[in-house]
């Protein structure tokens, strides 16, 4: 620790307020809080899991305004006003599996499940901006998420799968990008 | 793997902000992406004092496209580049080069004029700015300067940045018409720094000949390895010859060996990978005449 005499309580709780999951909160925390430890610590939302804490497996991996974000490099405090999404709103209206949560389970594409939520949050994303994606593009959309168990061919398989999942769930209503309840039913 | 303590400041005008910075002088840090920073203060490699959060500032989420530049403002995220079709059509080499900038999820939060000040030798956005004579605008409480791509890296990790200057444009210069671009890189995995990689621009004249070509290294020196290799192309202009184009290299880079490649490794990369980026970039020039575009 490198507290210096004379340097005064830089662990001053600092307020921000932004939404997980449709649900707002407003939080006071130490300006070094990670958005993945604000997740996990004080809003009790343990579906984010933190693997190297440093950038490089993706297992944290969250929504911010709709854009895959590692949480363990962002502070949560720079987050005033943002629209946060964890794998815990990735389910579908009815609490239930989402289309990607299902695709797994219908491809074996987890054993551990470790790195699955940051899966799942990466890939929610992804098929948002490609709704119908190639072998070789949801290879590359999933290259920042490391997984020690799979060898990956079954989550790329279940991009796909999920891709498919989610244009028939598409096709009839017109929309299932819905946020809103939270199955922790956690509130602030 | 937690952050040290730091002192937050989360101004919301830029005027604000060059007045904290001022104030702390040696002290401050910016945070703006954070996507380099809170890794490596996470490791304790970095313990600033104070971080100033620029990420509430108006008006710095910018990607102006104008008859002879591309400005990118310091909150513009590096996605959001790579995604404006104005700026790929004016400078392609934006979009080759942000594909290689770590993942798409890092690219997310991380921004182009934050990557560029943070000036790690082995980044692809420094060595862009140097090959497209690009400058960097500093503003702090005494006012704005702008600081030429040749003279913004001064060493590893190291810019030209004062205490008290925030970094809020990054300006590249858009290429001649009849111009072509490339950006090769090889990496240890998807998304890593590379070993090496080479960004290249070449022009050609109307037929789809050779007249200037030049090339930026990096991962081969302290800072963006910038050099004209105009010289090596053969008489024709139909490509270049292999040894001076390999000369003309080794003259002015100095690999380093580490636990990912050695110097050796790293001087053979150069190499094939300056060949291969100017083949890349001529390809593209020629289709780009044909097309009327740069390319």
């Amino acid at each position: 620790m490198t507290t210096e005499p004379g340097t005064t309580s830089t662990d001053t709780p600092v307020h921000v307020g932004f939404t997980v999951n449709g649900v707002p909160y407003e939080l006071e925390v130490p300006a070094r809080r990670l958005l993945s430890d604000a997740l996990r610590h004080d809003l009790r939302l343990t579906g984010t899991h933190v693997g190297c804490e440093h950038g490089v497996c993706g297992a944290c991996t969250v929504l911010v305004d709709g854009d895959p974000v590692r949480s363990c490099l962002v502070f949560a405090v720079s987050l005033e006003g943002a629209e946060i999404t964890t794998v815990e709103g990735c389910q579908n209206a009815e609490g239930g599996m989402g289309p990607v949560q299902q695709a797994f389970q219908d491809c074996h594409a987890l054993q551990c499940g470790f790195c699955t939520p940051g899966f799942i949050t990466t890939i929610t994303a992804y098929l948002e901006e490609n709704p119908d994606p190639t072998a070789e593009e949801a290879r590359e959309a999933i290259s920042g998420n490391l997984c020690r168990c799979t060898g990956y061919q079954n989550i790329v398989a279940a991009v796909q799968r999920a891709a498919e999942i989610r244009s028939g769930l598409l096709a009839p209503t017109g929309s299932t990008s819905s946020t809103g309840s939270t199955s922790e039913g956690e509130t602030p | 793997m937690k952050p040290p303590p730091f002192t937050y400041h989360r101004p919301h005008t830029v005027e604000e902000a060059v007045q904290i910075l001022a104030g702390l002088g040696e002290d401050g840090k910016v945070l703006a992406g954070g996507q380099s920073l809170v890794p490596l203060m996470s490791m304790r490699l970095s313990a600033p004092a104070n971080l100033v959060d620029v990420n509430h500032l108006p008006d710095l989420d910018t990607v102006e496209v104008t008859s002879t530049q591309v400005r990118v403002g310091a909150l513009a995220r590096h996605s959001r580049v790579e995604k404006d079709a104005a700026a790929y059509a004016a400078i392609p080499l934006l979009r080759q080069g942000l594909s290689n900038v770590a993942h798409p999820t890092i690219r997310n939060r991380g921004t182009t004029v934050g990557s560029i000040v943070h000036a790690d030798p082995a980044a692809e956005m420094p060595a862009v700015l140097v090959l497209l004579d690009g400058a960097v605008e500093l503003r702090s409480v005494e006012g704005t300067r702008e600081v030429p791509a040749g003279e913004f890296f001064v060493g590893a990790m190291e810019s030209a940045v004062r205490p008290g200057e925030l970094a809020v444009a990054a300006t590249f210069r858009r290429p001649p018409d009849g111009s072509g671009s490339a950006f090769v890189e090889l990496a240890r995995r998807r998304g890593d720094y590379a070993m090496c990689g080479v960004g290249a621009v070449v022009t050609t004249e109307v037929g789809g000949a050779l007249t200037s070509a030049r090339v930026a290294l990096i991962g081969v020196g302290d800072q963006p390895v910038l050099v004209d290799v105009t010289e090596a192309l053969t008489g024709s202009g139909g490509g270049f010859q292999r040894d001076g184009l390999r000369e003309l290299v080794d003259e002015r880079i100095d690999p380093e060996g580490d636990i990912h490649a050695t110097a050796e490794y790293r001087r053979h990369l150069a190499h094939v990978l300056t060949a291969r980026a100017l083949d890349e970039a001529h390809g593209r020039a020629v289709r780009g005449r044909r097309e009327g575009r740069v390319a």
